[in-house]
């Protein structure tokens, strides 16, 4: 295994059983990923991109195959240790944002240093406030995310999956709600994160052009990987 | 501020109107707590003073005369049960143990007595009495004959009588007039009636006679020794303690009022129990309620939860966060319901100072304390099925599209 590697998956395999019927959505998916690689998920719906980004963000079980991230084997652990982890190490931009409603922009960006220290600590506050900066909301960080409209809602949830520092952060359909305008702003930050701070990115996304900012496209096609391109 | 805290009290200060119901909810709840044990609480004091109000707490008297052992424990042990005696059962040298009983813990007054039946007579009527002679400043130290003075005074010299109503209405008589008692012993004596009171028991009012120690002595054929001491506590329900005490200092038989009154306590400990139903009921209304709440409060925060274990909060920490809430709606209902319950019972005068019309509440005994701490580990015990419940959301189930 390289040191620069961030993800490493090897034949995994996700079932989802519904009563009898038991349906297999990623089947046997290979996949690597390196520090602060730049990387788009593409394929149709039902392809397995959410289910793989599920899995890689610890939030879902594979049913079979091997799952290494940053050199730690994840298969196994149980639920306290891949929170811990997730916490640390890895960030979500979801396509609904997903921010906590009664909590202001500032507070919503803080959540996962507070969670994981069981109190607001200064310096985090500090963090945020320069995450929120950086996202261009200092105006709005004592908003309650409620009145914020969407693309500023996602640029909080973004400044949010940085505020550990992880290594990796995975969007899933990050501009799918969002105007072409605030769908660009989201994407040039997002970009802009990654090669300023070479947090690794794994964006799932249906828009080509979207998937064309990234360095590296990933297709997935049925549960597997169809094609791996890499932009010179 | 603990992390968990902030979001617990968010959730609860996010939703006013929703909080505020369930928060009322439970100080219903809590009120109900209060004012069971406050009337319940009020009934006994209303039924102890009224009863206990006019007897004595302790009654020493003469040791029982116990058979003894005629063979050895070792051969079989053959009991005399002859137990009683021809003689008449009287404190011998009464004053050697005055000091003993005053210097006991509580003694608030010691009286000594010397009783004995007889009748009473007035022309061709007779009546049954219990004559009682004691000295004449203690004539209301025990029961309140003063206070109960229907007619007359309670000055007892020789010579004058302090009745009951009802043995003066039997005989027809009243202050003033002149009569006869005629004692156990046989010997007659004239006096006049001096004062009538009416305590409101039928057993005292209809056959008690009053006089003065020197004189009873004298129509009882006592001429030295009392039949016993009674004595006033200054909280009665120390009552056994104190008999205790004062039996193992002094040898005699001391015996508190709870054991003379077994069905009044049976009473009160069955007026407790149902006291206590309600207020069971009463907190599994709160616990039910706060339960309920919170429950839907989960579902309707999944997606919510969903996202904060997403960013890496633990399953302790949702938990924590749904436990908090319902301790602080536990807390805020218990202190609004107790708040409002002593308020509302602050107006009711005490039991004993009431004439017993009306409810006897006695705000002091509303058992705030105990209800706000019930309530208190009511809701967060409530709490804990909704709390699990949040932390075993799925994340992705929660968030998912």
């Amino acid at each position: 295994m390289s040191d620069d590697a961030l993800v490493e998956v090897s034949g995994l395999t996700k079932d989802y059983t519904e009563g009898e019927t038991v349906t297999r959505v990623l089947k046997g998916v290979e996949l690597q990923v390196s520090r602060g690689e730049l990387v788009a998920l593409l394929g149709p719906s039902g392809s397995g991109k959410s289910t793989l980004l599920n899995i890689l963000g610890t939030l879902m079980r594979p049913t079979l195959g091997e799952l290494s991230i940053l050199g730690e084997t994840l298969i196994g652990a149980d639920d306290e240790v891949l929170t811990e982890f997730r916490n640390r190490h890895i960030g979500f931009v979801f396509q609904a944002h997903l921010l906590l409603p009664d909590f202001t922009a500032l507070e919503n960006v803080m959540f996962p240093a507070a969670a994981r220290h069981g109190r607001e600590r200064r310096e985090d506050k500090v963090r945020a406030s320069e995450l929120l900066d950086r996202v261009g909301l200092s105006d709005r960080r004592d908003f309650l995310a409620s009145r914020l409209s969407g693309g500023q809602k996602q640029r909080v949830a973004v400044a949010r999956s940085l505020m550990n520092a992880p290594e990796l952060v995975l969007a899933d359909e990050p501009t799918g709600n969002l105007d072409r305008e605030s769908a660009d702003q989201v994407m040039k930050l997002l970009t802009e994160i990654n090669s300023e701070d070479r947090t690794g990115f794994l964006i799932s996304t249906h828009d080509e052009k979207i998937a064309a900012r990234c360095r590296r496209q990933i297709y997935m096609v049925d549960g597997k990987v169809a094609d791996d391109r890499q932009q010179s | 501020m603990l992390y968990s805290f902030k979001i617990a009290t968010r959730y609860l200060t996010a939703n006013r109107g929703q909080s505020l119901l369930l928060v009322l909810g439970v100080a219903v709840g809590v009120y109900v707590f209060v004012f069971m044990s406050a009337l319940i609480g009020g009934l006994a004091v209303l039924l102890i003073d009224r009863t206990v109000g006019s007897i004595a707490h302790v009654v020493v008297e003469p040791a029982d005369r116990d058979p003894t052992s005629l063979l050895d424990d070792r051969n079989g042990t053959l009991i005399a049960v002859l137990k009683s005696s021809q003689q008449r059962s009287t404190l011998q040298s009464a004053e050697a143990y005055l000091p003993i009983l005053e210097s006991s813990p509580h003694v608030r007054v010691v009286v000594g007595k010397v009783l004995g039946n007889g009748f009473m007579l007035k022309g061709e009527a007779v009546a049954p009495v219990q004559i009682t002679g004691l000295e004449a400043r203690d004539i209301s130290a025990i029961a309140n004959i003063e206070a109960n003075l229907v007619a007359g005074s309670t000055d007892l010299m020789l010579g004058t009588a302090v009745i009951g109503k009802g043995l003066a209405d039997t005989l027809g008589i009243g202050v003033g007039q002149s009569l006869v008692i005629r004692s156990e012993r046989a010997i007659e004596q004239s006096v006049t009636v001096g004062g009538i009171f009416e305590i409101g028991v039928a057993g005292v009012d209809d056959t008690a006679v009053y006089l003065n120690i020197r004189a009873a002595r004298v129509l009882l054929d006592l001429p030295e020794g009392l039949s016993r001491y009674e004595i006033k506590l200054d909280d009665l329900q120390q009552s056994r303690i104190a008999a205790a005490d004062i039996a193992g200092r002094t040898g005699l038989k001391a015996t508190a009022w709870q054991d003379q009154n077994a069905q009044l306590l049976e009473g009160l400990s069955a007026q407790a129990r149902s006291g206590d139903l309600i207020k069971g009921f009463a907190l599994v209304t709160i616990v039910i309620g706060v339960a309920s709440a919170l429950l839907l409060s989960t579902y309707r925060r999944q997606s919510e939860i969903g996202i904060m274990r997403a960013m890496g909060a633990r399953r302790g920490f949702v938990v924590l966060v749904f436990v908090l809430q319902g301790a602080f709606i536990g807390l805020a209902g218990g202190l609004l319901g107790a708040g409002l319950g002593y308020l509302s019972l602050l107006p009711f005068p005490p039991p004993e100072a009431t004439s017993g019309a009306g409810l006897p509440v006695d705000y002091r005994q509303g058992a705030y304390g105990a209800a706000i701490l019930l309530t208190l580990l009511g809701a967060i015990a409530a709490a804990i099925w909704p709390a699990y419940s949040a932390s075993r959301v799925d994340p992705v189930k929660a968030i998912g599209p």
